[in-house]
């Protein structure tokens, strides 16, 4: 049986559990399609449920954990009313216009799940993997998706971190925690990493950079042993040998259940106009998803809170 | 927790393993590990379903790492299940309660 919703959220991030905040205590009863289970960012919680301290969300002077700050918010939209569903969305059904079919669970089922007379798409963004021989077979065997759940694993040992932005570093600086020995592998010579995670980075004598290279391989028997080269300058192959590799090289968007429904702009996120509207009257969008330039927990909230009020807005105007 | 769980550590861990009549799935787990509290609801719920069938053990890596080491356990949640004291399937990383059954069909 379909389930008639006035509001269904899909993904529960910052921005996701905002708009759910936000329609809840417009009383609109919001469904929030959370997602399942995982050790990559794609979880119910999102990308924070992957981190430490959290040092720059407005509010906490002594920092949060992430997975405490996601736990809160979870509670907050709870508290007013959100339902959760601890699912993922198969399927939409966006083009006959609203209400909008949404499917939880086998995609081929022939009615959906829910009917949303308006969707809040914060399905977020994912890890990029390195894509090169080896990664997936030694995943779990020294490669890791997640440098607070398995840095544990690499006390005095030698690991590597692959990236050069903000993630990257917060990522190299909590493994100095474990490790004897961190390498930062980044195919530039300078770092997109904010100035404060450079700085401390720089001044950590466990961490080491390795400028001008990509990892093409990584090697092991069974465990990790090392990673191969490539200098992007001179196209030298080397090798390095260590224990872990942690990669942290960006993020792309999660919009595979959205491909061919709603626009995308030329980098791949969803395209929005007038605050969170899509090019699907009813539909709008909010957090990473459609954000590639600032990507911050903050920023995810807010835009969020923007949805939520847009979709508020959009049915009261439709006089629902 | 459920009371069908039951927790193992490196001294008790051998014995028990090599004596329970049905598999076991021990978790590999700890405290600080954010995907390990997802799934432990779901284990619960395991616990409960196949009672008599599957007996559901929690190990702790922090305090007991010679199992851990024993085993090459490099990340977690990492799930083995035991038959006859042998491992017979390693699941990293959680996963949905639907795909856990399913990886395990063999052995339920």
């Amino acid at each position: 049986m379909t389930e008639h919703r006035k509001v269904v959220i899909a993904g529960s991030g910052p921005a996701g559990l905002t708009a759910a905040v936000y329609t809840a205590r417009a009383q609109l009863s919001p469904l929030v399609v959370e997602g399942q289970p995982s050790s990559t960012s794609d979880q119910p919680g999102g990308q924070l449920m992957l981190t430490t301290e959290v040092e720059n969300f407005p509010g906490f002077p002594d920092g949060i954990l992430g997975p405490e700050l996601m736990a809160a918010m979870r509670s907050q939209a709870a508290r007013f009313g959100a339902e959760m569903v601890t699912d993922k969305v198969t399927r939409l059904e966006l083009g006959g216009g609203s209400p909008f079919g949404v499917w939880v669970g086998a995609p081929e089922a022939p009615e959906p799940t829910y009917e949303a007379e308006t969707l809040i798409v914060a399905t977020g963004a994912r890890a990029l993997m390195l894509d090169v021989p080896g990664e997936d077979r030694l995943l779990g065997h020294g490669v890791s998706t997640c440098a607070t759940c398995d840095g544990f694993f690499f006390r005095s040992q030698h690991v590597v971190v692959v990236g050069g932005g903000d993630s990257a570093l917060e990522e190299a600086l909590f493994l100095t925690r474990f490790a004897a020995k961190v390498t930062v592998v980044h195919r530039r010579h300078q770092l997109r990493a904010s100035r404060i995670l450079q700085d401390r980075a720089f001044a950590n004598p466990t961490i080491e950079f390795h400028w001008n290279a990509v990892v093409t391989e990584v090697v092991g028997d069974g465990k990790v042993t090392g990673v191969r080269l490539r200098d992007t300058v001179g196209g030298e192959p080397s090798e390095l040998p260590v224990d872990g590799v942690f990669v942290a090289i960006g993020h792309e968007p999660n919009t595979a259940v959205l491909r061919g429904q709603l626009d995308l702009d030329t980098t791949g996120y969803v395209a929005t106009s007038e605050g969170s509207r899509t090019n699907v009257d009813g539909v709008f969008v909010c957090g990473d998803v459609q954000d590639h330039v600032y990507r911050q927990a903050i920023t995810a909230a807010g835009s969020g809170c923007m949805a939520a009020i847009d979709a508020e807005r959009w049915l009261e105007a439709r006089g629902s | 927790m459920s009371e069908k769980i039951v927790t193992l550590g490196d001294t008790t861990f051998d014995e028990h393993v090599k004596a329970s009549d049905v598999p076991v799935l021990v978790d590999f787990w700890a405290e600080w590990c954010g995907p390990c509290k997802m799934i432990a609801p779901i284990l619960e719920e395991i616990a409960d379903e196949q009672d008599g069938k599957l007996q559901i053990a929690k190990l702790n890596i922090d305090d007991n790492l010679d199992v851990t080491r024993r085993y090459d356990v490099l990340s977690i949640p990492t799930l083995i299940l035991f038959k006859d004291g042998e491992p017979k399937v390693r699941l990293i990383g959680a996963k949905p309660k639907g795909q856990l059954l399913q990886e395990l069909s063999a052995y339920l």
